[in-house]
């Protein structure tokens, strides 16, 4: 142990003086290079204190004091974990020597290197790193904005849309039909809409066990289907529709005065409406013009640079990031190799290629739970799935298997919260 | 791809790469805090010691104990909910490294 800690007290020395090494070469104050992180969610946090380990001078934008995380906020929806559990504060990435500006980012100057901030103040870098997560498409299906969200919550930007569909829930009757959107590819969560479904419908079976659930969908298949379909066999036989886009369940327009959505083949009027509608990387990243036509952000699989920007990262969900889901795994995982990758960078040197890794977690029912992985590695230009390695959980998995997987989800929450924030 | 060509490959490949890593372990500190390709995306869910942790923390385990994990994880000997799925994605070699490192974060 003491060994250990000798090694790394060494080793940050090591770092810091490297790093200043670099800087002194490149001007003539004696200050560090300076990393700016905009978003203080599962992406950036986590870069934001890895750069600090790394000897950098990081100054994290967010503009919460409080993050309300996503991941089991499905679990709150059906009443099976208090939203407190969510909520996290930046007070300990603070205390690590993180500066942090709790403010909007509402600029970038690529040009100058300036990142303004609301209250007109702003903050010069080196590098930026962004991971804004996603914005709401308020503008992609006609008749959903952000009045009609007060009506039809989304509730996929985790806090108050999720305690108002929360509320809508329990103020349904037994008997009454809950109806899903769940928009086309890509989009922040793969398997969150589906998840949503199977922990609302345990919600209603034990509640209100004559209400319907109805999923109108943008896709013709989802992640990890087989699993889900399945156990809402098992679980929730003749509770659980789902209408594939082939079979007309892509919603085209919504109304939100009567809570109905509108398909090419029909209305679907609700007793409790979710749309989840079309996303996009958050504002700043449009601002800062590393966003696409496609509303994402190309990134370069290694260092996660802006294919768009010099000197801009992007992680997290606004990034394209090839095989990898926009997960909160995902923006943790990558925040470490950015953070890698940037202190190499500002030492001169070339970053080495990474491994990344993914595994999501479903609870279908609270004790039990699927799962995908994937392992990826840059492969002409792309973040590529490892051949051979990832999948889903198996199909036939007594459910001792499950139970096991439902633990593990809470465990990897606790302990990716807790590196984040802890 | 001649998928058991490229193991017994990488079984010449990692008794040397075993030497290096021996090396290195000698040697300065500035290598060792290098992560190596994936290591850092193990602490998503193996997190720093804690007594009753449903998931077994890494930083400071045996090196040897780490590869044979990953080892009986990929064969399949030992049985697994998710680490089989991941272990696949990993060379003996690239296991090495991140076993060593692992081993010596605090
Ligand atoms: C219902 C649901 C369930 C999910 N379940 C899981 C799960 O089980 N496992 C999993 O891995 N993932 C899950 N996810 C996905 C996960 O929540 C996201 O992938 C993750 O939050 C992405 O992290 P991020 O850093 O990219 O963005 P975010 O976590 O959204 O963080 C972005 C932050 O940036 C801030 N911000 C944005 N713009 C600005 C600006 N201009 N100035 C200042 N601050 C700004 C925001 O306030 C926010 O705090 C789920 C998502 C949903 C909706």
């Amino acid at each position: 142990m003491s060994q250990a800690l000798t090694r790394r007290t060494i080793l940050k020395t090591a770092a810091i003086g490297a790093a200043a090494a670099t800087f002194s070469r490149r001007t003539a104050a004696q200050t560090p290079p300076k990393v700016v992180v905009v978003g203080g969610g599962f992406g950036g946090a986590t870069c934001a204190r890895e750069l600090k380990r790394r000897g950098l001078a990081v100054t994290l934008v967010e503009a919460s004091a409080i993050y309300t995380a996503c991941p089991f906020s499905n679990a709150v929806l059906a009443g099976l974990r208090p939203i407190e559990a969510q909520q996290f504060k930046l007070d300990a990435v603070e205390k690590g020597g993180v500066d942090i500006a709790q403010k909007m980012a509402t600029g970038v100057d690529p040009q100058t290197r300036r990142v303004a901030l609301e209250d007109g103040s702003s903050l010069d870098y080196d590098r930026l790193v962004l991971s804004p997560g996603v914005d709401i498409r308020f503008d992609a299906l006609p008749g959903y904005d952000e009045a009609a969200a007060a009506i039809m919550p989304h509730a996929w930007k985790a806090g108050e849309q999720t305690l108002l569909l929360r509320r809508q829930l329990e103020a349904m009757d037994d008997g009454g039909t809950f109806v899903m959107a769940a928009p086309g590819n890509p989009f922040r969560c793969p398997p969150g809409p589906y998840e949503r479904a199977s922990l609302i419908a345990h919600y209603l079976k034990t509640h209100k066990p004559r209400s319907k659930l109805l999923i109108l969908d943008a896709k013709d298949s989802f992640s990890k289907q087989r699993l889900f379909q399945a156990a809402w066999q098992d679980f929730y036989p003749d509770m659980i529709e789902w209408v594939s886009l082939s079979t007309g369940g892509k919603v085209i327009e919504v109304d939100a005065k009567t809570k109905t959505l509108v398909t090419d083949f029909g209305r679907h009027t609700g007793d409790v409406v979710n749309v989840i509608p079309p996303q996009r990387a958050g504002r700043i990243a449009q601002v800062a013009g590393v966003a696409d036509r496609s509303g994402w952000c190309p990134i370069d699989p290694v260092t996660f640079e802006s294919r768009l920007q010099p000197n801009i990262h992007v992680i997290g969900d606004a990034s394209i990031a090839g095989g990898m889901p926009k997960s909160a795994f995902s923006a943790n995982a990558q925040g470490k190799v950015c953070a890698a990758a940037i202190a190499s960078l500002l030492r001169g040197e070339g970053p080495t290629e990474p491994k990344l890794i993914n595994t999501c977690y479903s609870l279908v029912a609270p004790d039990y739970g699927i799962s995908v992985a994937g392992v990826y590695s840059p492969r002409n230009g792309v973040l590529t799935d490892v051949e051979g390695a990832g999948g889903t959980s198996p199909v036939n998995a007594p459910p001792s298997f499950r139970a096991q997987e439902a633990v593990y989800a809470e465990a990897w929450f606790q302990t990716t919260t807790s590196e984040v924030y802890g | 791809m001649g998928r058991r060509r490229l193991a017994s490959a990488l079984t010449l490949g990692s008794m040397m790469s075993m030497a290096v890593t021996m090396m290195a372990e000698a040697v300065p500190a500035a290598a060792q805090g290098v992560a190596p390709p994936g290591a850092t995306a193990c602490s998503g869910c193996h997190g720093p010691v804690a007594p009753g942790a449903a998931i077994a923390p890494l930083h400071g385990r045996p090196s040897e104990e780490i590869v044979a994990a990953m080892q009986d994880f990929r064969t399949g000997q030992r049985p697994a909910t998710v680490m089989d799925r991941i272990a696949k994605g990993f060379t003996d070699e690239e296991t090495r490294a991140i076993a060593s490192w692992l081993s010596q974060q605090p």
